[in-house]
């Protein structure tokens, strides 16, 4: 589809990422909240005290969930290969879990909703979450361990 | 309505990582593997959905209040600090480890649930961990 990358999807890619942008979209001119989804984890969990009402944060995670079942539902089983052992999700998540909140975003949050604000502190979370991560992948890679 | 809107953007969100393929760990993986077997699937996604955003924010900047709420509440917050930074770096660290970030990562408990719901509760654990220590010395 894409040459010289055969592996890519450009088309689905986009698609995906119009409807991302049109929920962001819908929880930004509808409900006047960030489309972010650690915080709203965060919120709707009740590790969080501020931020969104609890029911707009539950029923976003909810929603999040049921979408990904309605997909799969309509479209037939969702490929993913996840790492080959139960540690790597382990020590990936805390690490996500502790980052997010410290950095206050992730990859919706300073990603789609902080990058397109044109917001300095979402531009600068963003290199420096894009960065590390391309590194720990080298690294990981380099010590032969490539899944 | 505010309810069945937040329903709805989450709906959109999850059938949208779905379809763009970043439910799959090892593509996100696979982006960030510049130097090996890149896929850059992931730039087309976000690229279309700061496209999208963009607009939203020009049209947020003519509304008075959101449709269905009384005010918009966003982030003001403009300090670029060390907490800022650490914590996307520690974000980054992780991301690259498992090839999940929040959004997937909770949408994969529709699809792959055991691995889906150990990483999510690490994060749990890590965010609440966080906030635990971070409201004993003080600083929120």
């Amino acid at each position: 589809m894409l040459p010289g990358f055969p592996s890519a999807q450009p088309v689905e890619g986009f698609v995906g990422g119009l409807m991302i942008g049109l929920a962001a979209a819908i929880m930004l001119l509808g409900v006047g909240r960030i489309a972010g989804v650690s915080g709203m984890a965060a919120r709707a969990t009740g590790i969080e005290r501020d931020g969104a009402p609890w029911p707009i944060a539950a029923l976003f995670i909810a929603g999040l969930i049921v979408g990904t079942a309605l997909f799969a539902f309509i479209a037939g089983p969702i490929e993913a290969q996840f790492p080959p052992g139960f540690a790597w999700l382990i020590a990936g998540g805390l690490l996500v879990g502790i980052g997010t909140r410290l950095g206050s975003g992730c990859t919706s949050g300073h990603g789609v909703c902080g990058l397109s604000r044109l917001s300095p502190r979402s531009m600068v979370a963003t290199a420096t979450f894009m960065i590390p991560a391309i590194l720990t992948v080298a690294a990981v890679n380099a010590a032969g361990g490539a899944w | 309505m505010r309810a069945f809107l937040a329903l709805l953007s989450g709906l959109l969100f999850g059938g949208g990582l779905a379809l763009s393929g970043m439910m799959n760990p090892s593509r996100v993986r696979g982006f960030l593997d510049i130097l090996g077997a890149w896929d850059p699937t992931l730039a087309f996604v976000m690229g279309s959905a700061v496209l999208v955003m963009a607009i939203a924010w020009r049209i947020r900047a003519h509304m008075h209040r959101p449709a269905m709420a009384a005010e918009f509440y966003l982030p003001g917050t403009r300090r670029i600090d060390a907490r800022l930074v650490a914590g996307a770096a520690l974000f980054g660290i992780g991301w690259g480890l498992a090839g999940l970030c929040p959004g997937p990562a909770i949408g994969s408990l529709a699809n792959a649930a055991m691995p889906a719901a150990t990483f999510i509760a690490a994060m749990l654990a890590g965010m609440a961990i966080f906030k635990l220590v971070d409201r004993k010395t003080g600083q929120s």
